[in-house]
């Protein structure tokens, strides 16, 4: 009962706190001067052409952008009733978009779970990378294998993302024959799902995870394998290696459960750094996730298109934190966050 | 002294063998804080090396034109993409000095590329203090000195020429002179707010403290590059380089002061009950004078090594955004910047050297990750 209360309290705060999100990400995508449509009305004005500005101008009051900021605002998220009544992220309608002159949910489409995929396809190599690898850099300490995992962890971290990106696209594609660009293959698009294009798209996400997990499996092997060492130096462990236990099985019964907490719990801190990622490493890699769109939608003062990527890009690592803090308490029935009782 | 019978000589005082140890320890007890931490600081030699290369990197800023051959937006059309020419010391088994082949560009109609033929006959010898393109010395004083530059009717590429013909080697010391200072500049800020947001939180607690450690939480759980993206996007068109090149640096450090006020917090909440904050408090001193003379010197070195461990993520941040083109522009030279040529994989294959930009990158964010590594381990030295 006290995780689903947990997990209730959890999910009201994630609520709260993206209501400010949205606030901050509203003001940061008004930051800049003008909006899209005063920028056509006046392009078009001056080139003279009249229907186009009586329909921006449609637009402009269909849309609320003549009224105050915080009133959009409202309008936006559907707090305030705009020109079409409640009508806002929480009723489901994101917006229109002036670049494409389509709805922005049209857009998006697909994009948003090809989103969730590379990034859950990322989580998964950390988890699955770092596991192993700190588990036997911590019990080979000291010795070539350790050396080298914190070799390639440190070249990890520091090389760019995208040019990890580019580097292994031209290897991959010249060694391994792996394809080049893209999530699936041009003919898949649009498409329905076929076991085809899930092998074309499985293929196609080989890369793009590793360059998105590589930095984030790097920290987290590190992190594992301090804990591990720190567990190690411990009396239990020397009494489990007296009592004639063979150290493998020592070491995954005794000090690997100890030092999993923070394995589960950390998630909560790559995600948004791994969010960021996928989000360069699309557009470089030109994958179809929302990553080169939010790109787009800023340089032409999109609003609506960049306001609800961002959004949902925030949304996807509030999430994540929100699932690693309540499998965490589920993991380890020590963990309460409540106050103490008197 | 007194003489004993047989005429030796023997000291009066008590003997003590434990004297010439107790010596040392008291020696080093009283040893000066930063000579504790550069002692270990020196045997940490990794991180030795890559502070003495940082060191000398920040040093070279000032002087990159002197360095440097060519000026950074200097174009030689007749060579587009010239691969890197060597520098050579022997021609034909012969000692004759520092001097390039002089090469002279072809196109290839079929594969429309230029196809340069170094002519190995005639060695033509680098020149040395020479006079080149005239730039300014740390920014201020003109000059047209240049360490080395390229023999008459020749040039020097040692790292090969861009797009539009200009010699990456130089382009790579001028963008230093951006790359390396962004992060400087993108830390002062997170540091002016991380202290001023955490001390305040933790010194004040209460209301204070619950809205600044939500908004910490907000924003570390938001992705960080979307929007720095968005931050960026918002910079007006129409700034010129330097305005840009500040605001960036403004942008890259606003995002980055939640994590430093998180620890500053929580050292502030451990201290505030420490008994020569509240002597210091009895005595009148304002709640600033208490933060900032009893408080913050107390973890400067902690923030210190943090500040080094912050800065690769700037830079590598920087590069992110000007590769994007959201970052700095052109005429501005940053490695992002050059690496923004570099961005399809054609270009990289036929042309290898224009991805050049990216190793320097990766070198000063390993010296600043080892140098970070090496403060945070010696940086405490009581603590063994």
């Amino acid at each position: 009962m006290a995780i689903l209360r947990y997990a209730l309290y959890r999910f009201a705060t994630m609520l709260l706190t993206l209501v400010v999100v949205s606030a901050l990400i509203f003001l940061i995508i008004n930051l800049p001067p003008g909006d899209y449509l005063s920028n056509q009305i006046a392009e078009l004005r001056s080139t003279g052409q009249t229907a186009g500005v009586a329909k921006a101008e449609f637009l402009r009051t269909e849309y609320a952008l003549d009224r105050p900021l915080w009133e959009q605002y409202l309008i936006w998220v559907g707090f305030a009733p705009g020109p079409q009544g409640f009508s806002g992220l929480i009723q489901g309608n994101f917006g229109w978009s002036f670049e494409f002159d389509r709805p922005v949910s049209e857009i998006v489409g697909d994009s948003l779970w090809l989103t969730v995929l590379v990034n859950l396809a990322a989580v998964l190599f950390v988890y699955l990378v770092a596991l192993p690898l700190g588990v036997l850099a911590a019990a080979r300490s000291r010795t070539w294998v350790d050396y080298t995992s914190a070799f390639v962890g440190y070249l990890g971290l520091a090389t760019p993302n995208f040019l990890l990106a580019l580097i292994l696209f031209y290897y991959g594609h010249r060694w391994f024959n792996l394809p080049i660009g893209g999530l699936m293959d041009p003919a898949f698009e649009g498409q329905p799902m076929s076991w085809d294009k899930v092998q074309s798209i499985l293929l196609h996400l080989i890369v793009p995870t590793f360059v998105i997990g590589t930095s984030g499996a790097a920290a987290m092997m590190q992190r594992l394998r301090a804990n591990l060492l720190d567990e190690l130096g411990k009396p239990y462990v020397e009494t489990a290696i007296a009592k004639g236990m063979s150290p493998p099985r020592m070491l995954v019964k005794y000090p690997l459960r100890m030092a999993f907490n923070p394995f589960v719990a950390d998630i909560g801190n790559l995600l948004p750094a791994m969010v960021s990622g996928s989000v360069l490493v699309s557009v470089v890699l030109g994958l179809q996730t929302i990553g080169p769109t939010l790109l787009t939608a800023l340089k032409t003062q999109d609003q609506f298109l960049a306001g609800f990527v961002l959004m949902f890009v925030a949304l996807l690592t509030l999430v994540g934190t929100m699932i690693s803090d309540v499998l965490l308490m589920l993991l380890d029935p020590r963990i309460r966050y409540e106050g103490r009782k008197a | 002294m007194t003489q004993l019978p047989d005429g030796r000589f023997v000291d009066d005082a008590p003997y003590d063998p434990q004297q010439s140890i107790r010596q040392i320890e008291r020696a080093d007890l009283d040893a000066p804080n930063w000579l504790l931490v550069w002692r270990r600081f020196r045997q940490h030699k990794l991180g030795l090396i890559s502070g003495v290369f940082l060191l000398l990197c920040y040093l070279m800023l000032p002087i990159a034109g002197f360095i440097s051959p060519y000026t950074p937006n200097e174009r030689h059309s007749d060579h587009l993409y010239a691969p890197p020419q060597g520098i050579h010391l022997w021609h034909e088994g012969r000692f004759i000095g520092p001097h390039v082949y002089p090469m002279t560009s072809k196109a290839n109609l079929e594969t429309f590329k230029w196809e340069f033929v170094p002519d190995t006959e005639n060695p033509a010898r680098l020149r040395f203090f020479c006079e080149g393109s005239t730039y300014k010395l740390a920014g201020l004083i003109p000059s047209d000195t240049h360490l080395f530059c390229a023999p008459e009717g020749s040039t020097v590429f040692v790292w090969g020429s861009d797009r539009l013909g200009r010699d990456v080697f130089s382009r790579i010391l001028y963008g230093a002179q951006l790359s390396l200072t962004v992060g400087l500049i993108g830390i002062t800020v997170s540091f002016v707010l991380g202290i001023f947001f955490g001390s305040i939180a933790g010194y004040f607690g209460g209301g204070i403290d619950w809205v600044i450690n939500r908004a910490i939480e907000i924003l570390r759980s938001l992705p960080e590059l979307p929007l720095w993206l968005a931050l960026s996007a918002a910079v007006p068109s129409n700034w010129g380089p330097v305005s840009v090149f500040f605001i960036i640096s403004v942008i890259l450090g606003i995002l980055d002061w939640p994590g430093l006020a998180r620890s500053v917090r929580a050292k502030f909440l451990a201290l505030r009950e420490e008994e020569y904050v509240r002597a210091a408090e009895m005595m009148g001193a304002s709640s600033g004078r208490v933060i900032r003379r009893h408080l913050i010197p107390n973890f400067t070195s902690h923030l210190i090594a943090s500040a080094t461990l912050s800065i690769p993520a700037m830079i590598l941040g920087e590069t992110a955004l000007s590769y994007l083109g959201l970052g700095l522009r052109a005429p501005a030279v940053s490695w992002g910047v050059m690496l923004n040529d570099a961005q399809n994989l054609v270009n990289v294959e036929l042309y290898w050297w224009t991805a050049i930009p990216m190793l320097p990158i990766i070198i000063v964010v390993l010296a600043f990750n080892f140098l970070g590594d090496g403060l945070r381990d010696s940086l405490d030295p009581y603590h063994s």
